[in-house]
């Protein structure tokens, strides 16, 4: 069904786990859209949540850097752990947690400023860079793994907002990679991506995957197949299944998982 | 006939004419409405506007231009003679208007005739006596042309006010006809009726410009006059503002430019740094209750009268600011002045600034806020680097809003500030500004012909001249920084 071949390199090997999450539940109001999940993110690995569109996944992916806080109807609940530490404690401060777990949201948010201004936002806040000549450094590598840096080269202080959905898609990826964080949480960053960013993309996860652990929602099966490592299936709020990609793919447990991936569900 | 119930016989007409087209167009289909091409209601609405549209417009046109024509047919039957001795003839003419529908009131209270009317002279009647038993006071005798005339006026009135009736009805009539002859399955009733929304909603805007015109024309008209009279360039040039009713007076602006831009400057300065950090709290900081608390409560200030922040200015604050800071600075020893009136009005514009800023600061896309938190900024950060800039279109019309106000502002400049001009750079000095002397000026008892009164407009036309010159500026700085966000 898939060609499990290319991604005999995706070894199965055990990694330290950089996020632990037990029984999750997340209410809005009073729909429980997300309920009892319990999922081990590893470190230097990349994690694909798979399933139907409102099952819950972006739901999910903002509660591991707390973006859910901003939803005044949203409720978390449960415990997540990143490096052993409880991130909901209220000892801990959100917006350092952000700088550790970035995020690319689902609907590209490039800021009403340059392309320039837009990636030297966050090392300019966390203070990355010690003279202008480093910003520029960050910025230019940032964009390189943005795979948009060909199409803005000559034109950084034009406004992102003037770029196209794809292109703001990507300048919103090196936004969030200008930052290094610790765990990259990427809401459908390749939806409106044709088939060539694509692949820069994935390349761009694979070769963060050699040092940070990166989380992916995907809507393409063969993406989930061909970048990550561990996949986990959602279904109406319900993780189904969660384990090795390869497993998943050729071998899934639970019958919703299969119809889903073969197509007959979501 | 009059006018009203003419008008009530179109519109009647008109409704008469919706619900038969509506019908007509049903038929026309065979019963079945999906054979139309429009809606049946727009076949009706079709017939509903040609029957009324044009009628009322010839209405609306003949009634504009009967007074002229009878005026003038009028006008001609007085002879110099009539008028007399310091009369001029608009004032015989009124006369024959106020005994002709003295006249018809009569008439209406039964106390006279048509008949009477007609073979009514001075001689066999106390016109004065008759006219007064039915309400209408008249100065003295009326005298014999005048009746004859003010009797002439009546039947000509008379006369063209039938024909009138009859030719709008007649007009209305026609349109409802041809309208719904024109009804047919394939006509395509729905963009005749688009069409003529679009035509109203023209005219409405019209009506606003010409508004605006209209006003532009009468202050520059009486401005021109004024500059007949009084050197322009010393108007604009002169450093002092010293009105005399004897004549000889020096009409300088700039004192009266200097205090109203300098008490709106204060007011500024302390309105537009509140009124922005209200508004960062309400959107960005407070909680939906402290919200839904707050707000309402900051807006109350806009509400208050002006002429109450007034009285706050004038034994509250001018007091407080003398023996607190002017006197111990020995900067002064008056209670009105530039700070006083700035502070007060400052307080007053706080809700401007921040009610409109706080709109547009919610208006801004969460997903803005949500991209600046997912890269660990904080609130502040983001507010300052994300959100001010992309409001700050929204943002600089409020400021400009305020100032406008500001500068237009009049009762807290009198009570706050005074009313005298001056040219001075200490803020505990008395200072007045352009709107209050418009005020003193108009409202003084020289003669309106004369500069001190004209120059009422001369004024009034600079201050609308100020406030267009910041709008484009605004206009500019909004254009030049605006950040897009989609
Ligand atoms: N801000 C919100 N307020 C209320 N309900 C919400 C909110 N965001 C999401 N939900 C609800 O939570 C459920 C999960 O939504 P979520 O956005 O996580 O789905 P998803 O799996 O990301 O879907 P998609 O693949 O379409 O992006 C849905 O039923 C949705 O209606
Ligand atoms: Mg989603």
């Amino acid at each position: 069904m898939f060609d499990t071949q290319t991604h005999k390199d995706n070894a199965v090997e055990s990694k330290a786990t950089k996020i632990e999450c037990r029984d999750c539940q997340v209410y809005y109001g009073d729909t429980h859209a997300i309920k009892d999940v319990n999922v081990d993110i590893e470190d230097k690995t990349v994690t694909a949540f798979i399933g139907p569109s409102g099952c819950g996944k972006s739901t999910f992916l903002r509660c591991l850097n707390r973006m859910n806080d901003t939803i005044d109807i949203a409720r978390v609940m449960g415990s997540f752990k990143l490096d052993g530490e409880e991130i909901y404690d209220k000892r801990v401060d959100p917006v350092q947690l952000r700088a550790k777990v970035g995020m690319v949201f689902q609907k590209p948010n490039p800021f009403p400023k340059s392309i320039y201004d837009n990636v030297a936002y966050g090392p300019r806040i966390h203070g990355l860079a010690r003279n202008k000549a480093d910003l520029d450094e960050i910025v230019e590598k940032s964009l390189r793994r943005g795979a948009i840096w060909d199409e803005v080269k000559d034109r950084l202080d034009a406004p992102g907002t003037g770029l196209s959905g794809g292109q703001q898609q990507r300048l919103c990826i090196a936004r969030a990679v200008a930052t290094e964080p610790e765990v990259l949480l990427m809401d459908e960053p390749c939806s409106a991506l044709d088939p060539i960013a694509t692949a820069q993309v994935e390349e761009l996860i694979d070769e963060l995957r050699q040092r940070y652990s990166v989380v992916i929602v995907t809507h393409s099966m063969q993406q989930a197949a061909r970048v990550s490592q561990k996949t986990a299936f959602f279904h109406l709020g319900n993780l189904v299944e969660f384990g090795e990609t390869g497993q998943i793919f050729t071998n899934p447990e639970d019958p919703r998982t299969e119809s889903y991936i073969t197509g007959r569900i979501g | 006939m009059n006018a009203g119930l003419v008008l009530l016989v179109v519109v009647a007409l008109a409704a008469i004419g919706f619900v038969i087209g509506r019908s007509r167009a049903i038929s026309t289909a065979g019963g079945d409405a999906r054979g139309l091409h429009s809606l049946p209601g727009y076949y009706g609405q079709t017939v509903f506007l040609f029957t009324a549209v044009p009628a009322l417009l010839v209405m609306i046109g003949w009634l504009l231009f009967q007074p002229l024509y009878i005026d003038g047919q009028i006008s001609d039957m007085i002879s110099d003679t009539d008028i007399a001795e310091g009369s001029s003839r608009s004032l015989v003419m009124s006369d024959v208007r106020r005994v002709a529908s003295g006249l018809n009131t009569a008439l209406e209270k039964g106390i006279v005739s048509e008949t009477q009317i007609a073979s009514m002279t001075t001689d066999n009647t106390d016109v004065r006596a008759m006219l007064g038993s039915a309400g209408i006071a008249l100065a003295s005798a009326v005298e014999q042309n005048i009746l004859t005339v003010a009797k002439e006026y009546r039947q000509i009135k008379g006369t063209l006010g039938l024909l009138m009736a009859g030719v709008v009805i007649l007009i209305a009539a026609a349109g409802f006809l041809v309208s719904v002859k024109r009804i047919h399955p394939d006509y395509r009733a729905r963009n005749v009726s688009e069409r003529a929304i679009k035509a109203l909603l023209i005219v409405a805007s019209l009506v606003a410009i010409l508004t605006t015109v209209g006003i532009i024309f009468s202050l520059v008209f009486e401005t021109v006059r004024f500059f007949g009279l009084y050197p322009a360039k010393d108007f604009f040039f002169s450093l002092t503002w010293n009105p005399q009713f004897s004549g000889g007076s020096d009409l300088g602006i700039f004192p009266l430019l200097w205090g109203t831009l300098y008490v709106s400057f204060v007011a500024l300065l302390f309105a537009v740094p509140i009124g922005l950090m209200v508004a960062i709290y309400l959107s960005e900081y407070a909680s939906n209750r402290v919200r839904s608390i707050v707000k309402p409560m900051v807006e109350v200030l806009a509400g208050i009268p002006t002429i109450v922040y007034g009285l706050f200015a004038l034994i509250t604050v001018g007091p407080l600011l003398r023996d607190y800071f002017a006197q111990p600075l020995g900067l002064g020893t008056s209670s009105s002045s530039v700070l006083t009136a700035g502070l007060v009005m400052g307080i007053m514009l706080i809700p401007f600034v921040s009610s409109l800023s706080d709109d547009v600061i919610n208006a801004v896309p969460q997903s803005m806020r949500d991209g600046s938190y997912g890269l660990g900024a904080t609130q502040s950060e983001t507010v300052k680097q994300v959100i001010l800039p992309a409001a700050l279109p929204g943002v600089v019309g409020a400021i400009l809003l305020a100032a406008s106000r500001a500068i237009g502002e009049t009762m807290i400049v009198v009570m706050g500030a005074g009313a005298a001009a001056k040219l001075s750079l200490n803020p505990f000095e008395a200072m007045t500004t352009i709107t209050v002397k418009i005020v003193s000026q108009l409202t003084g008892d020289t003669e309106f012909e004369s500069p001190e009164t004209l120059v009422a407009f001369a004024l009034g036309l600079s201050l609308f001249v100020i406030t267009l010159g910041l709008n484009v500026l605004a206009l500019y700085i909004v254009r030049k920084y605006r950040e897009q966000y989609e």
